[in-house]
């Protein structure tokens, strides 16, 4: 896909939902359904998506939406899924699930779904906190941000999701950023040409979370490529691809402190943490040659 | 066609004869033949199953209600720790109007360590909406499993149902089993609202007080009326079966002066014990409860209770004792025996019955005054 005109105009996201203001996970949201389609269901836990549908007998998504207690979405989905199997149905079947749901208390369920190999593609929105309680520390917050229960930044590093998942030898993983959306929408459509269990992880920025004025979402998704805070890559049968933008960051990053002055969270960042991160950008960066090399 | 099996293992045939679409599995003790017995079913052919191997009980509840929800009839069975470790889900099944069946084999809860019989574990989920039975032989289990489906399954109860067996003294312990061929006595599964794209809907969005008041009262609508079905599917099942169950189980209780109250092994037990007491010339009867959920009416005025509680609440009291104490207005001798498979022999429930105190409560072996 060269251009954003070639992703089709059909919305699957009904008008006034209630998100926030630039929410990054909507927009996420948004570029997953086109790239999607109508034949699936959606399976999500508790979080910033599942509360912003909409209330009985209301929905704001145009597909079945099956929710969910916060640590079951992989199990549910792997009973549905199964069903499927058993009844020769074609749908797809898509966990939409937060870093709470997915790095934190979805664990366990989903580590047994990917091992099973059930076939589904499981998305993780990643706005590195509780963003629906209101901006708690989550596994997936960053070292140095500001949460409602690090106030004082945040003393230990992101859990990397992507490297337990890897651990499980799926057919296809992938990152992704709504400030990339060909990207994004390319990634979601490929996940789904896979048999078994696919895993896509999103950056998605938060104007109350993570404290930047709401017209700033896509920007501050595209500091954080830039940067290497957030890198871009998919990896097909164990085979390692950098994409486009990480690429380029990887040859000229912009210095990470443009990303991190933008946002509340890290305000008063300390210019060890601060180093810290940038030691941790260039290990990413150096680990993902290296992975590419190899593959 | 007669055979000799456990109980663990005549559920196993009758949810073989149920066809589940979906079984989903994790062991745990004394539960652990079932799902050993239905994984040798499906890999050999005999059962035509997806087959869900989770990673717990809490992903176990989270698969049959997903695969529920898709339309397809499901099975777990579980025990103890496990019941409670589902606990989330089990609310969010009845919560979503789905009618899985799950067989507990009824186990103390830790601690400490202890695989025995105990009632508290079923107890600690009576409020979440689900209909509970509990059965007293190898027979009863089987026939039970099978109405089960039928009974969570009509469109007048779509609520899960959970049928209970004691740990060991049921499950693990041989009897004569008569299989049947159901046939259509369970119906094929048409659930009303199931999955489907083309008219896309979300399942347990967020709901307001008004509707979510309204939810909550069509679940206990609906337990009401599952009485009705209850009564009709075992009717059915006497008339094609020849086997014949009600809500209770009432033995010799109609000329009664005193009547002994219990669930599941040591309900049958108690029989023995109104035999020998019979013989004494005390005019006793059994009343074995079978369905706990609807908790059925039970014809006691003018008689003396005795109730034995296989289960605790603590700072309360023996919760099948307060049960019948506030619905049906009769005071009660209740006995506490059995906890963590504490051996009680039909000699000591005619002693329970001999000696009772109209009143009061006691812990057999412990307190009890002997």
């Amino acid at each position: 896909m060269e251009t954003i005109t070639e992703i089709p105009d059909e919305e699957y996201i009904l008008k006034c939902t209630s998100a926030c203001a630039g929410c990054g996970d909507l927009l996420t949201l948004r570029y997953v359904l086109k790239a999607a389609g109508p034949d699936i269901v959606l399976v999500m836990p508790a979080g910033c998506t599942a509360a912003f549908q909409g209330i009985y007998p209301k929905t704001a998504y145009a597909v079945p939406v099956v929710n969910i207690a916060f640590g079951a979405a992989a199990a549910c989905a792997s009973g549905i899924s199964r069903m499927f199997l058993a009844t020769g149905r074609k749908t797809k079947v898509i966990v939409y699930a937060g870093d709470g749901g997915t790095l934190d208390i979805g664990l366990q369920a989903m580590s047994g779904a990917f091992e099973r190999r059930t076939d589904f593609l499981y998305i993780c929105y990643d706005n590195e906190a509780y963003g629906n309680t209101g901006m708690q520390r989550s596994g997936a917050t960053p070292l140095g941000a500001r949460t409602t229960t690090t106030p004082a930044g945040k003393t230990e590093e992101k859990k990397d999701i992507d490297a337990i998942i890897a651990a499980h030898n799926p057919p296809y993983q992938a990152t992704a950023c709504a400030s990339y959306p060909q990207d994004l929408f390319r990634k979601v459509q490929k996940a789904l040409t896979f048999h078994g269990p696919t895993f896509i992880h999103v950056l998605s920025p938060c104007p109350p979370g993570w404290r930047y004025p709401s017209e700033k979402t896509v920007e501050v998704g595209r500091l954080a490529v830039k940067s290497g805070m957030w890198a871009l890559w998919e990896r097909e049968q164990g085979k390692l691809a950098i994409s486009a933008p990480t690429r380029s960051a990887m040859k000229k990053p912009v210095p990470v402190e443009e990303y991190l002055s933008l946002q509340g969270r890290f305000k008063g960042i300390d210019e060890n943490t601060t180093g810290h991160l940038k030691d941790q950008i260039r290990e990413n960066f150096h680990r993902l040659a290296a992975g590419e090399e190899r593959s | 066609m007669k055979k000799i099996v456990t109980g663990n293992k005549a559920v196993a045939e009758a949810v073989r004869e149920a066809k589940p679409d979906v079984v989903a599995a994790y062991p745990i003790t004394p539960q652990t033949e079932i799902v050993e017995t239905l994984a040798d079913y499906v890999s050999g052919g005999q059962l035509a199953s997806q087959y869900i191997p989770v990673e717990s009980e809490h992903s176990a509840m989270a698969a049959c209600i997903g695969a529920s929800l898709s339309g397809g009839r499901t099975f777990t069975a579980t025990s103890s720790q496990g019941l409670l470790y589902m606990h989330e889900m089990t609310n969010w099944a009845a919560g979503a109007r789905l009618p899985i069946v799950m067989a507990n084999v009824n186990r103390s809860l830790a601690p400490g360590w202890n695989l025995w019989a105990e009632h508290t574990d079923a107890m600690q989920e009576r409020d979440t909406g689900w209909l509970q039975v509990y059965v007293s032989t190898v027979q009863e289990a089987y026939d039970t499993i099978l109405m089960a489906f039928r009974i969570a399954e009509h469109h007048d109860v779509l609520l899960p149902v959970m049928v209970n067996l004691d740990g060991f003294t049921l499950s693990h312990i041989m009897q004569p089993l008569d299989t049947v061929e159901p046939g259509d006595f369970i119906p094929l599964i048409h659930l009303p609202e199931t999955v489907d794209p083309k008219n896309p809907r979300g399942y347990g969005t967020i709901a307001g007080p008004a509707d979510y008041f309204r939810f909550r009262w069509d679940i206990e609508r609906s337990m009401r009326e599952s009485v009705n079905v209850i009564e009709e599917t075992q009717a059915e099942f006497s008339q094609r079966f020849g086997r014949s169950y009600g809500l209770t189980e009432e033995y010799r209780c109609s000329d009664a002066d005193v009547v002994v109250v219990a669930l599941g092994t040591l309900g049958k037990e108690a029989e023995v014990a109104v035999d020998i007491l019979r013989t004494e010339g005390i005019k006793a009867g059994s009343l074995r409860l079978r369905w706990f959920r609807p908790f059925p009416e039970l014809g006691l005025a003018g008689k003396e209770v005795v109730v034995i509680d296989r289960d605790y609440s603590f700072g309360f009291g023996g919760i099948l004792a307060h049960s019948i104490r506030s619905k049906n207005l009769v005071n009660v001798y209740s006995v506490i025996a059995g906890l963590g498979g504490q051996e009680v022999t039909y000699d000591d429930i005619a002693g329970f019955i001999r000696n009772r105190r109209i009143g009061e409560e006691c812990w057999f072996g412990v307190n009890d005054h002997v």
